[in-house]
């Protein structure tokens, strides 16, 4: 009975052992982030934030580390690890570590703190938001959806109605009359950023209803939307990264959100000693934050190629502001 | 609108498949005795199993299959620990929560170059979609020359059954299977001898710890074909957050089913049907939060719980490890 209990013990002690272990190296300054319950290789978000991070080990003097959550709950312990570890800089990946970061960051002002797609009511000078105008890829993308629909139909499908999604949403609108004041966008929202099935099951009805190209913003739920393109061969539009590996005759383009050269940037500005605390940054076209996919060119003519980068120029120059809500919105009309 | 009641009917079967699977394994480990809340996680390998051994050898059987031997090593796993070592089945249950997606995402990262996600499918290499060819997609209706009623038929059977893939139709089958055998059999006698009163099933010569095991596996398989269900036909790669309490839905929808396969049938296609009708709701300008529509499928269950179904009995020994 006894070695029955000390070998369960020690299976415990090696799966928390291989599970905590951190490779930890003396460098001039540590930066470390915490992933959300994506992990680090989401092919999305999380992802991007550790390309940029690991970009920025290799390019500027710092030792990039990271921890993963595998729940919410992991989110403030793993900031305390990191912050006992010594690190300069920690970066919490996701709206929902907002938070924690400005709790934390009241109580350890010494430590820096930063969150991606984190907006701080008044952040303590340690800490820093960073958003990206989501609403500019969505313009453009929207349109390219615009330009290229036949049905002068296409549709939208949303994650969870906030205000988040909502910059992708109106953006998206917006982009669409601009292209094609005569199209139809139908909208709907899963109420979810898992449910590939629901995600199917909207994007089928859309289509059936007329739309011939789709827009998701809506995580794994865009899965189910962008199989629903393969299996009905019409057309959809990725979001966060260039989803075109998805379905590699269907996506059509992406809306990215260049997670990576924010964070790149934002690092970059610690090291030189600029770091914008106390602040909120907002990353946009004209920062690099944001873009359409490079892949685009496969489907989109090079004619409407041209002509979005026409529209980013004029968007860059602020001739053009995509609106984030319906409010916004409305008022446009 | 009979165009919509046709996307409704689609969307319940597509939904319901996965849970039918899942919610099969359920009725066989419980009626045996074994309490299975680990059904998620025996999801989860088998999800990836499919989606994993789907991509690398193109052929959708296999992958389905491998997602079947994936679920049932877990089943094992949990066998092990409830039926030989008669430990807590709970505990064991939710530490095959924790174990299936930590593998799974261990061994995508070692076989998909770090990435947590694996990459997909072609659509040629899905699990065929058996009646596509019988009822095309609109557009081909056309180009056939189909006109009037027999194209809106053909239109509505598309919508309904002619999306649908090899998995929706299996499910049915292995309902009517798990029935028979349950119910018509010697060894689903046993099985459920098992699980109602163990010691007499022993003191009749059935070996209790050999049908619990057989049953407990077979639950791990079943979860294993309902997640790869998932991974192989509604969408056609793994990621962390494909299977999302499905397990513990079909597990509830087991439940709500009183335990039995053709209750837990209908139970899994009352869910999916919420859901279809949630998702035809969500196309209107309700001035709705969609996030009151969508607790629609919840709602409606509760309701039909509380009204029609009443009170359902577990196994008598449901959860309680035998010992000799």
């Amino acid at each position: 009975m006894l070695n029955k209990k000390v070998v369960v013990l020690l299976c415990i002690a090696v799966l928390v052992v291989a599970g905590c272990s951190q490779a930890k190296k003396e460098a001039a300054i540590k930066v470390a982030m915490v992933t959300d319950v994506g992990g680090v290789n989401d092919q999305s978000f999380n992802q991007s934030a550790w390309e940029g991070l690991q970009r920025a080990e290799k390019e500027i003097d710092i030792k990039a580390s990271y921890l993963e959550s595998t729940q919410d709950a992991d989110y403030k312990p793993n900031m305390e690890t990191l912050f006992d570890a010594g690190n300069e800089l920690i970066w919490g990946i996701g709206f929902k570590m907002a938070d924690v970061l400005s709790e934390l960051a009241t109580m350890n002002t010494e430590q820096k703190y930063a969150g991606i797609d984190c907006f701080f009511e008044a952040p303590t000078p340690n800490l820093v938001g960073v958003l990206f105008r989501e609403q500019e890829p969505s313009y453009l993308v929207g349109y390219i959806a615009g330009k290229m629909t036949k049905t002068n139909k296409v549709g939208f499908v949303g994650g969870m109605d906030f205000f988040v999604i909502h910059k992708f949403h109106y953006g998206f609108l917006a982009g669409v009359k601009e292209g094609n004041p005569d199209c139809e966008v139908l909208v709907q929202y899963a109420d979810s950023f898992t449910d590939a099935a629901k995600g199917k099951a909207i994007a089928n009805q859309m289509y059936k209803n007329g739309a011939d190209i789709i827009f998701h913003a809506a995580g794994g739920v865009g899965d189910g939307v962008i199989e629903a393109a393969k299996e009905q061969n019409k057309y959809a539009i990725g979001v966060d990264k260039d989803q075109n590996s998805l379905a590699p005759d269907n996506v059509i383009t992406s809306a990215m959100k260049r997670v990576d050269n924010a964070i790149y940037n934002l690092t970059k500005t610690l090291v030189e000693g600029t770091f914008p605390g106390g602040t909120n940054v907002v990353y946009g076209l004209k920062e690099g934050g944001v873009g359409i996919a490079p892949t685009s060119y496969k489907h989109v003519s090079a004619e409407i190629l041209e002509e979005v980068k026409g529209l980013e120029a004029k968007i860059i120059a602020g001739e053009i502001v995509p609106p984030t809500s319906s409010e916004e919105w409305e008022a446009m009309q | 609108m009979l165009h919509n009641i046709a996307l409704i009917l689609g969307t319940t079967l597509m939904y319901s498949t996965p849970l039918i699977y899942t919610a099969l394994g359920g009725v066989i480990s419980e009626n045996s005795g074994v309490v299975n809340i680990g059904l998620e996680g025996m999801m989860v390998v088998g999800a990836f199993a499919g989606a994993a051994v789907g991509y690398f050898t193109g052929n959708p059987w296999i992958a389905f299959m491998a997602a079947g031997i994936a679920g049932g090593l877990f089943g094992l796993l949990h066998a092990i620990a409830c039926v030989t070592f008669h430990a807590d089945q709970i505990v064991s249950g939710i530490a095959i929560n924790f174990l299936g997606p930590g593998i799974s995402l261990f061994l995508s990262r070692i076989l998909f170059d770090g990435a947590t996600m694996t990459r997909s499918i072609d659509l040629n290499n899905k699990m065929p979609r058996i009646l596509n060819s019988i009822f095309p997609n609109e557009n081909i209706l056309i180009e056939k020359g189909y006109e009037g009623t027999r194209l809106f038929f053909m239109n509505f059977m598309n919508l309904f059954l002619g999306n649908r893939y090899a998995t929706v139709y299996m499910a049915f089958i292995l309902v009517f299977i798990v029935w028979f055998v349950l119910y018509k059999t010697k060894l689903g006698l046993r099985i459920r001898a098992v699980g109602e009163h163990p010691k007499a099933a022993d003191t009749l010569g059935v070996n209790v710890a050999k049908t619990r095991y057989l049953a407990v596996i077979t639950s791990g398989v079943f979860s294993g074909f309902g997640g790869a269900a998932m991974s192989l036909a509604i969408v056609s790669n793994f990621r962390p957050t494909l299977i999302s309490g499905h397990g513990f839905i079909a597990l509830a929808a087991m439940i709500f089913g009183k335990w039995k396969p053709q209750g837990a049938l209908l139970a899994c296609l009352l869910f999916g049907s919420a859901q279809g009708l949630t998702v035809f709701l969500g196309q209107f300008d309700f001035n709705v939060s969609s996030s009151i529509l969508s607790m629609l499928p919840y709602i409606l269950t509760l309701v039909i719980l509380i009204s029609f179904v009443g009170k359902s009995v577990a196994p008598a020994a449901d959860g309680i490890p035998y010992k000799k």
